[in-house]
């Protein structure tokens, strides 16, 4: 059998585009979304920071420089076809997208945002000790790869907690308000943001799927499941009426989108974590495809059916 | 669209401009500015190294913020986007820096706590400014016509060096403290607050309790680290919670 290999130099391409792609070009979803919060919110300073923010997204993209300056922590996220190869393998890919790290770093610029946690070592081009991320999923079929790169910014507006079952929906929105409120306060969590809540598996995949549902899923999208869709609803109606908006002043707009995703956990538990994704919501995806053609697209298609699956297949 | 007043300052600012600030007011800079964040208040304050330049004499307004910048061909260096970091890590350094550095305004992210306005700003005569939005980098980015100079690069890095830039009504920023010390971050708070407790109506607390828990909704995540003793409080409530 003779499978075209994807060329190690088009990843590096591919992802160093992508690089500059995610900390220029606000995601057109949350662009649109923001737009509508701006013409709906009421309150004088609210409307003034969602305003602001809508000149800076034109500003970044006329002179092609950043959103913001913490351009946050560059992460990659690969998914595969059953049937892709890469030139070199997998090694060559890992090695493409660190070098589209550094390059991205000094071209774009970021800000070397990536020290070593107790030297503070910075190593100035956004690589270290398991530095960026990459997580890998496969699918059925297909000759492509997908890359998709999140650069999340990181101090603010996720948490992590040990719900019981017998907390039920009241723990989950409880915990939901506990940390909107506190680290809307002020706007530490950089909102209005899409919100990404984890749901169940072990505290590990709890977090991971957490993040992926606020960096992965665009404005709009709707889990499949009817249940878990009516709790992303409730929870984003609720976070909109705590009264605070960006930067913590009076305001309707704190969640852009919440995104809900749940993974099967010990049955004495319910874990939960919540991510902000910021309003530089800084994410771009790819396809490459083994003949060579790349296809730029602004939805990550992540979240796929064989990606939830719950039996064997 | 809001009805905000946009006011336009020349740095250094004079003590009368400073002055007239209201709280809520929008504010852009035109002149000479500075970053100076943890890197730079621990080797100046507690290391006791001197200031690389008399920075009195350049510029009254310090603007917690790490650019994203790299060097250029001539030299120099380019910076990207601009963007604040939080302020209120910083609040145990301000009263020296103060006194220091004769900063007027200080920039940054997210305000400092009303206590730390009326202790240390207000005897200063000095206002803080934060950044609007937060992400706005591209905007305040366009601000920053060049570098004039960065100090203890090699051993700060990028993120905590001392970077001097010639700004050009660099800005929007938001007025946050009045000249009693009272801050519009905190009359917001008190206003969410008020309303913040409704929403928890009949959601029973969870089963087990996390140590350290604050008791009150009101309370902010940001301040000094604390103090007091610790309280013992048992994680498996035997009684209904009282919140």
């Amino acid at each position: 059998m003779s499978r075209k290999p994807i060329p190690q130099q088009l990843v590096l391409e591919t992802a160093t585009e992508l690089m500059s792609r995610a900390a220029i070009d606000i995601p057109p979803d949350y662009k649109k979304a923001l737009q509508a919060a701006a013409s709906k919110e009421t309150e004088d300073l609210s409307c003034f920071v969602i305003k602001t923010m809508l000149d800076n997204y034109d500003v970044a993209e006329e002179d092609r420089r950043p959103m913001c300056a913490d351009t946050g922590l560059p992460r990659f996220y690969v998914k595969a076809g059953n049937e892709a190869v890469v030139e070199g393998g997998f090694i060559a890919l890992e090695h493409a997208i660190r070098e589209s790290v550094a390059i991205g770093t000094q071209q774009i610029p970021l800000r070397p945002n990536r020290v070593h946690p107790l030297t503070r070592k910075d190593n100035n081009n956004n690589l270290g000790i398991h530095a960026p991320e990459i997580e890998y999923t496969f699918e059925p079929g297909g000759d492509w790869i997908d890359l998709v790169t999140v650069h999340k910014g990181g101090l603010f507006g996720t948490d992590y907690r040990m719900l019981f079952p017998g907390d039920g929906i009241d723990g989950i929105k409880r915990f939901f308000l506990d940390t909107m409120a506190s680290f809307g306060r002020r706007g530490l969590a950089c909102q209005p943001a899409i919100i990404g809540i984890g749901l169940g598996g072990n505290k590990d995949t709890c977090m991971r799927i957490g993040k992926e549902a606020a960096c992965l899923r665009v404005v709009g999208d709707v889990n499949p499941d009817p249940d878990v869709a009516k709790l992303e609803q409730e929870l984003k109606d609720l976070g909109n009426n705590i009264g605070m908006g960006p930067m913590g002043f009076e305001g309707k707009t704190l969640v852009v989108d919440c995104h809900v995703e749940v993974a099967y956990t010990h049955t004495g538990g319910m874990p939960m974590s919540i991510h902000s994704f910021c309003h530089s919501s800084r994410r771009a995806a790819a396809r490459i495809h083994s003949d060579g053609r790349v296809e730029f697209r602004d939805d990550p298609q992540w979240f796929t059916d064989f990606y939830r699956r719950e039996g064997i297949e | 669209m809001s009805k905000m007043n946009v006011v336009k300052l020349k740095v250094p600012v004079s003590q009368e401009d400073v002055d007239k600030l209201e709280q809520g007011d929008i504010v852009y800079l035109t002149g000479t500015i500075y970053t100076a964040r943890e890197g730079v208040y621990k080797k100046v304050l507690e290391s006791g190294e001197k200031l690389p330049v008399d920075i009195r004499s350049i510029s009254n307004v310090n603007f917690h913020c790490s650019p994203a910048a790299s060097p250029n061909e001539q030299g120099g260096y380019d910076v990207g986007a601009v963007t604040a970091t939080a302020s209120f890590r910083f609040g145990k350094w301000m009263k020296q820096w103060f006194e220091v550095s004769g900063a007027k305004i200080i920039i940054g992210k997210g305000g400092m706590p009303e206590q730390a306005y009326r202790d240390v700003f207000v005897p200063n005569g000095a206002r803080y400014l934060s950044t609007v939005g937060y992400g706005a980098g591209a905007l305040l980015g366009r601000g920053i016509k060049q570098v004039k100079d960065v100090h203890w690069l090699a051993e700060n890095g990028i993120a905590q060096a001392m970077w001097i830039f010639e700004v050009d009504e660099i800005g929007p920023f938001i007025v946050d403290n009045d000249r009693e010390g009272n801050s519009l971050f905190v009359k917001h708070e008190n206003a969410v607050n008020a309303k913040l407790e409704k929403l928890y109506e009949g959601l029973k607390p969870p089963a087990l309790k996390r140590y350290g828990e604050t008791t009150s909704r009101a309370d902010e995540v940001i301040g000094e680290p604390d103090t007091q003793p610790i309280r013992i409080v048992n994680a498996m409530p035997t009684e209904r919670s009282k919140d």
